[in-house]
């Protein structure tokens, strides 16, 4: 069946620690720690026997509120990316360690820094998810950061990266402290950095986000995307979308590697992983967490409605600012338009209507096929591979370790061991060049 | 009669920093010898404007690979986030099992604001009254999960108790914070807090904030002026003076093998150096100093930075540290987990649990 004649392509993992929302499951029994580091390592230790290329942490920067008091229904609460990471680094080898970290509320030379700092500790593992959202609700933890609108958003943290890059290359291949000169639109900055250039050259630079300014800014500078899972078609095309922005660049397309969060369930047969995928949304939408999507889209309070029962009649509130640090979920007016309707055609309740539209596995089935789908995802260039979200902390990846990573190996599109110690070896992506700037570029 | 861990007996810690040292090898190496001495911590220092890794990087690469000592970053409070700063220092205690302290430090020079280009060079004194800000609005914001928020509760689907997480609303002279941190309450409570006031303006932040101050002493009745005029300071803040401990901070130099220590440096004190006070001679010596410091009642413990970091950090674990152990000044296990457990020092009580069904 293995085609031996030419190398298939291979299938990318990495590891998402289950997350501060409603699909991290912390009431079964099985669920441990959100911030005990012995959960954190359970995982990126699971990650690594899988071989996997790299652990992600996502960022929380304030706790999110919902009718003005701090949501309580999801897991709250988590530490430190950066510093979760270096001590991952003692307990792992090879596996990447990838921290998101707001652009909007730090500056280029402090991480920099950090990242490579990490890049060092770590032997060539770091990697930086880049995000820029900003708003005033988490602005009020910190000292800078305002409101910068979408394309200032994006502009700023195409210098931000920019710079950490300038920064990342300043001292001299042998090794000597050179001074660095950044002038810009968003930062103006000069002196000398406190590291050499670190294992990987620079870490690795993650995009996360489907917007056209996302797509460009992941086009120009990130080495890998992380997008959404959608259906293989929707992937083809984002793939394709993407792919595509690379040339102007001057960039290749394995050069972005593209890889869709994504959840996996699986069972000894099709039926028995269909009807764990079920227990697991139920799971996911606890009666009082139903309600809360329902006042999420309708913006007023809807303590007085029965989660087992119709949906209300009432239209929205668009902007009623009921809930804060959660990412919208589109107009409010047609999502509750088109809940309705679902429940009038399927004759759903509250709870049911929000299980059907909010929670969807993305692989559900036996080992072997979700090994297949994983494969033809990538295989007919949907995906390069996947960050998978388990559902429970810290187990929630030991069976797909356990089960999925060796059918991929048998399939031929999954590697057998780590061939190289970076994380940039382990994505195939190549080091960047070591610029040698110009006599009296710097000052 | 003397507790194990308790208030009277001798506290030590050592400096690990090391010139070009980028890669975690040599952190892990000087960090367990020192545990190896049973040093109640190690640590290291940091600032933007000089060659090396982050401070509290390292350490958090350290915690794992060791598993008693209290692990000291320094982290500067003036170009950087006291919101990120707290929740670095929280994880650190939590991948540490209840080990991390920090020290507050302040950049003041042009050099650093250009590095960072947010702010101008400010003056010390006020980038410590800052420092300061940030030590207050650190420990609320440690206070503002209390320990047991989280609860779990499948029959009301509530993962914590609302009631037990607080705004801190800090308003300081320079930012403001709403709260509460993203990290809940760390192991300790309060990762441990030290202040070198051999810094100029840190004083205060020391009398007020700090759990260990370093003091510069060339001898047994300086350093016995320093450690009372802390304590009377602390005491006027309100604090009671006993939660304050004070290390003597030397620079050592046990390169002189089994001799005699030069004249000037052996059982009367060190000499002062452009670096502070330097102890030069052997460790048998330097044991005899400890000990008659100790003896003074001059300060609960000292704080060393070796000249040559390997070399006088093995000296000092296995010359130094046996004497002062067969004395029976020193401990020669840790009998507790956790920083505060070496130091003597309670695990604080919540500011915020006293108001308990306030909403906030």
């Amino acid at each position: 069946m293995t085609s031996t004649a030419r190398a298939r392509k291979h299938v990318h993992l990495a590891a998402h620690f289950p997350g501060v929302n409603n699909t991290t499951v912390w009431a079964d029994p099985r669920s441990r720690s959100q911030i005990d580091f012995a959960s954190f390592e359970h995982l990126a230790r699971t990650a690594e026997r899988g071989l996997f290329d790299f652990f992600f942490l996502a960022e929380g920067l304030r706790l999110r509120e919902h009718k003005g008091r701090i949501h309580d229904l999801d897991v709250v609460g988590r530490p430190e990316s950066l510093t979760i990471l270096n001590a991952l680094a003692a307990v792992t080898e090879r596996l990447g360690l990838a921290a998101t970290v707001n652009a909007t509320f730090n500056e280029p030379y402090e991480i920099a820094r950090r990242f490579a700092s990490l890049d060092h500790l770590s032997g060539g593992r770091a990697a930086w998810n880049v995000v820029t959202s900003s708003d005033a609700f988490t602005g009020e933890n910190f000292r800078r950061g305002g409101f910068l609108d979408r394309a200032d958003r994006y502009t700023r943290a195409a210098e931000f990266v920019a710079t950490a890059r300038e920064l990342w290359d300043s001292w001299t291949p042998d090794g000597q402290p050179r001074p660095f000169a950044h002038t810009g639109q968003h930062f103006d900055i000069q002196g000398e950095f406190t590291l050499p250039r670190s294992p990987q050259g620079h870490p690795v630079v993650i995009q996360a986000g489907d917007s056209p300014e996302g797509r460009e800014f992941a086009a120009s500078t990130a080495d890998v995307i992380f997008t959404r899972h959608g259906t293989l078609a929707a992937g083809r095309a984002f793939y394709a979308d993407v792919k595509g922005r690379l040339a102007k660049y001057g960039r290749a397309p394995e050069d972005l590697k593209i890889m869709p969060g994504v959840t996996v369930v699986l069972g000894d047969t099709a039926a028995e992983a269909q009807e764990r995928a079920a227990e697991i949304r139920r799971q996911q939408v606890s009666p009082q967490n139903a309600l809360l999507a329902l006042e999420q889209v309708w913006g007023v309070d809807l303590s007085a409605y029965d989660p087992d029962g119709p949906l209300p009649d009432i239209d929205p509130v668009v902007d009623s600012g009921l809930s804060q640090g959660r990412t919208r979920r589109g107009d409010p007016l047609a999502v509750a338009e088109e809940w309705r309707a679902l429940s009038r055609a399927k004759g759903l309740s509250i709870r049911q209507t929000v299980i059907e539209t909010t929670t969807r596995q993305s692989f559900i089935g036996t080992p072997q096929a979700v090994a297949a789908e994983l494969d033809e995802f990538v295989r007919t260039g949907a995906a390069d591979g996947f960050i998978l979200v388990p559902h429970l902390t810290p187990g929630g990846l030991d069976e797909f370790v356990d089960r999925v990573v060796p059918v991929l190996q048998e399939r031929g599109v999954y590697r057998t061991e780590y061939t190289g110690t970076t994380l940039r070896s382990h994505l195939g992506l190549k080091e960047p060049a070591h610029p040698v700037p110009e006599k009296g570029l710097t000052v | 009669m003397t507790t194990p861990t308790g208030r009277g007996l001798l506290h030590l810690a050592a400096a690990v920093d090391q010139p070009d040292t980028y890669e975690a090898d040599p952190y892990i190496a000087l960090t367990r010898l020192a545990e190896r001495g049973a040093l109640d911590f190690v640590t290291l220092g940091d600032s933007f404007g000089r060659p090396g890794p982050d401070a509290l990087a390292v350490l958090s690469r350290v915690a794992p690979a060791t598993g008693r000592i209290g692990l000291v970053p320094t982290v500067t409070t003036t170009h950087t986030e006291p919101f990120h700063v707290q929740a670095a220092v929280a994880t650190l205690d939590w991948v540490s099992r209840g080990r991390a302290g920090w020290r507050p430090e302040v950049s003041a020079t042009e050099e650093e604001a250009r590095l960072l280009g947010r702010r101008d060079a400010a003056p010390a004194a006020d980038l410590w009254r800052e420092a300061g800000e940030v030590a207050d609005v650190a420990a609320r914001l440690w206070d503002s999960w209390e320990d047991d928020a989280e609860i779990r509760d499948v029959a009301t689907g509530r993962f914590v108790d609302r009631d037990k997480l607080h705004h801190v609303d800090f308003r300081g002279s320079t930012f403001s914070v709403r709260g509460p941190s993203i990290v809940p309450r760390p192991p300790q409570g309060h990762p441990v807090t030290v202040v070198d006031t051999t810094e100029p303006h840190a004083y205060d932040v020391a009398a007020r904030h700090a759990d260990v101050a370093l003091v510069g002493a060339a001898g047994p009745a300086q350093a016995a002026a320093a450690r009372a005029g802390l304590r009377r300071r602390a005491a006027e803040y309100g604090r009671d003076p006993d939660t304050l401990r004070v290390l003597a901070a030397l620079r050592v130099d046990l390169g002189g093998g089994e001799h005699a220590a030069e004249p000037g440096h052996g059982g009367g004190g060190p000499l002062p150096s452009d670096l502070g006070p330097l102890y030069r001679g052997g460790p048998v010596d330097f044991a005899d100093l400890i000990t008659a410091w100790h003896r003074a009642h001059a300060v609960d413990g000292f704080h060393l930075t070796p000249v040559e970091p390997r070399r006088d950090l093995e000296r000092l674990v296995n010359g130094t540290v046996p004497l002062l152990q067969h004395r029976g000044l020193f401990r020669t296990f840790y009998p507790g987990s956790t920083f505060r457990e070496h130091l003597g020092l309670a695990r604080p009580a919540n500011q915020y649990a006293a108001l308990a069904g306030d909403p906030s």
